[in-house]
């Protein structure tokens, strides 16, 4: 018998938890001297106000989904993936190398070429820390932590040295043919009638991401792998006597992770920049990580946290213009506390709740 | 070029690379004492960087250094008490709680500092007794002219701030602790059969709070060290990765204590050689990236993790909560 409903598990739970998450945020916006209500109607109003702010809050949600598919696919298998980051970072290599090696002539033709460059290099940087764990038994938290500034440092070598745009002081690259520019939500939307924010980078990678979305589902729900891997990190002993090869789940579930974080270079190394530059993922890696515990490993949830966290980044912008005591730098602290609440203090409300649905089943009996 | 000249160069690379050492030492037994009692603990860098701002703030309103250290140990050791409360009392998932803990740190340094001191997260600069200064050692005078030997002595043993020697004499008080009194044994136990030490009759909660609480310690000396002696004062992300340097270094030494002086002397070492000379060319062959040795520490402990060198086995109980059977 369940402790508590279905529906207590999946929203009241974490409905509380993201509750507390603000309530803690709000107590630090009010103790440097500001309003936190203020604060909240500024990022709400930031965020999706005007076409441009929604235009921005897809955006930012493209990247988050990506990077939270990811952590999630890993979780399934029980494998913790911090090494989004650095997949993100080696993917947009990869999606550099096939559009600058072609003058593409179209958008729609380039897209799955890059998509493969970018998913192979994202998927091989998680291949190597997956390898490890299954053959060799290092954590893969540690090696992909590792892989992270690895990553770096090779993106920051071939930005200065092979891949460098001679006509430039920047590390980048040359930008890419015109080509392969990517439809805006703005191009997408004129010939409807619609006028939608010129500015605002959302471009035809959201839909890539909601479909990447039902990919994920449909490969772990209605699928023998995605079977395999739910198995296999529910209990590891129990796949194993059931004749699971242990080696291959750790390194599919892996790499097929890696490849989804990378695909984030597709939305903005492809859709917003049109050239690689150094540190185009700013640390959605790691809010991938928020975005997969808030939306409890699930692609539905993904997508909601996703736009959640869309909205958080983009307000935090309008948060530093229109509050200027508010610096951005507000937004992590609310990530950190989100992450904190839904993912490590989970059973400080997990076990009350529990409890209350137990005492409240027991007064009906 | 000549003997002496090379000479003075092996000196200043090895004077920095102590004082470049001195944060990933700290840290580096911070990590050990934690994951010694089977608290894992990602969130290194965060502490420090919490240390880092509140010493510097602290040295900066009272104008002395060693109040600045105080308040970054609070600091580090109030993060101590959440991992603790996520980690221990709420069983949470350790590596979670280490990932939140360094967002928050970072989140939180920039946003009350520009509220504070409106200068884009950073504090203002430290000046007289609210930095730490540099302690002649006896004699170091005396010798500096002599070959070899003395100028060794001058150069790199003398001539530091407290906090290196501080940070020096934690690594035998370390081993001292784990390997020769009760506290040590019982915290090594903890971190291997937590059910064993439950049995004799010792709290694993109140052991793994302690190691945590200790880690909290020797971070918050090592962010102080960053603002009040490495640098005047605060800036944003001033840690840089160095909280995971000194994971990578705890992996390379096996969780022991001597040892782990031997992975951050080497990795404060490969710090210092890209700094110094940030272009190195091998017998006029092949140039080495300045990238490369910058992200030596982590490709080598990568090769450590992969057991091709010797075999990093950590503690068992590591990440796991403890729960009492019932």
């Amino acid at each position: 018998m369940d402790k508590m409903p279905r529906w207590a598990d999946v929203f009241l739970v974490p409905f509380i938890n993201l509750i507390l998450a603000f309530v803690a945020s709000g107590l630090v916006v009010l103790a440097i001297g500001e309003n936190p209500f203020r604060a909240i109607w500024i990022m709400i109003s930031g965020a999706l106000g005007s076409t441009s702010g929604i235009g921005y809050t897809l955006y930012y949600a493209t990247n988050y989904m990506f990077t939270g598919l990811a952590v999630a696919f890993a979780f399934h298998a029980r494998l913790f993936n911090i090494g989004g980051e650095g997949q993100a970072t080696i993917a947009g290599v990869g999606a550099a190398l096939v559009l600058l090696a072609f003058d593409w002539p179209y958008w729609w033709l380039a897209l799955p070429f890059a998509i493969i460059g970018a998913a192979a290099f994202g998927g091989a940087w998680a291949f190597i820390p997956a390898y490890l764990q299954a053959k060799r038994g290092s954590h893969v938290v540690i090696t992909t932590i590792m892989f992270n500034f690895i990553g770096a440092a090779l993106m920051g070598y071939l930005l200065n040295g092979i891949m460098k745009n001679p006509d430039t002081q920047n590390a980048e690259t040359v930008a890419f043919p015109a080509g392969t520019h990517l439809p805006t939500m703005h191009e997408m939307l004129a010939p409807l009638g619609i006028s939608f924010s010129r500015s605002a980078p959302v471009n035809v990678s959201f839909f890539l991401a909601l479909g990447a979305a039902w990919l994920v589902w449909f490969v772990l729900w209605r699928t023998r792998l995605g079977y395999q891997i739910r198995a296999f990190g529910h209990s590891e002993t129990a796949a194993r006597y059931a004749g699971i090869d242990a080696v291959r789940i750790t390194i599919i579930a892996m790499v097929i992770s890696g490849a989804l974080a990378g695909l984030l270079a597709i939305n903005v190394v492809m859709g917003e920049q049109g050239r690689l530059i150094k540190e185009f993922v700013e640390g959605a890696g790691f809010v991938g990580i928020a975005v997969a515990l808030m939306g409890r490993s699930h692609p539905f949830g993904i997508v909601l946290a996703s736009l959640l966290f869309g909205m958080l980044t983009q307000g935090g912008f309008e948060l530093m213009w229109d509050m200027p005591t508010v610096s951005r730098e507000m937004v992590l602290v609310i990530q950190a506390l989100i992450i904190l609440f839904t993912g490590a203090l989970d059973n400080m409300v997990r076990d009350p709740v529990e409890r209350l649905f137990l005492k409240l089943r027991k007064g009906k009996s | 070029m000549d003997f002496a000249n090379t000479f003075m160069q092996l000196l200043l690379t090895m004077d920095m690379t102590v004082r470049l050492s001195v944060t990933l030492i700290l840290a580096c037994l911070a990590g050990l004492f934690s994951e010694r009692a089977g608290i894992f603990d990602i969130g290194l860098e965060g502490k420090m960087l919490i240390a880092a701002f509140l010493s510097a703030v602290v040295a900066y309103q009272t104008g002395n250094a060693w109040w600045g250290v105080l308040a970054g140990i609070g600091g580090s050791m109030a993060l101590s008490v959440i991992h603790g409360l996520t980690s221990i009392t709420f069983r949470g998932n350790q590596l979670i709680s280490g990932v939140a803990l360094n967002f928050l740190a970072s989140g939180l340094t920039v946003v009350v500092g520009n509220a504070w001191f409106k200068q884009g997260g950073r504090t203002p600069t430290l000046s007289g007794n609210a930095r730490f200064h540099e302690i002649t050692l006896p004699f170091a005078d005396a010798v500096q002219n002599v070959p070899v030997i003395g100028q060794f002595y001058a150069q790199v043993v003398s001539g530091h701030k407290p906090i290196v020697y501080i940070a020096f004499a934690v690594v035998p008080l370390t081993w001292w602790i784990l390997y020769r009194t009760r506290f040590g044994l019982r915290l090594r136990a903890v971190g291997e059969n937590p059910a064993a030490v439950d049995t004799a009759g010792v709290s694993v909660t109140r052991m793994r709070y302690g190691a945590v609480m200790i880690a909290g310690v020797l971070c918050g000396v090592a962010g102080a060290y960053l603002a009040t002696s490495q640098a005047a004062g605060f800036g944003r992300e001033m840690t840089a990765g160095r909280g995971y340097i000194a994971l990578a270094a705890l992996i390379f030494a096996k969780w022991r204590p001597f040892y782990a002086l031997g992975a951050t002397l080497l990795f404060g070492l490969l710090e210092a050689i890209s700094n110094l000379y940030p272009n190195i060319n091998v017998f006029g062959i092949i140039d080495i990236p300045v990238q490369f040795t910058q992200a030596l520490p982590y490709i080598l402990t990568v090769v450590i993790l992969a057991g091709f060198v010797g075999k990093a086995v950590p503690p068992k109980a590591g990440g796991e909560p403890y729960v009492k059977e019932r």
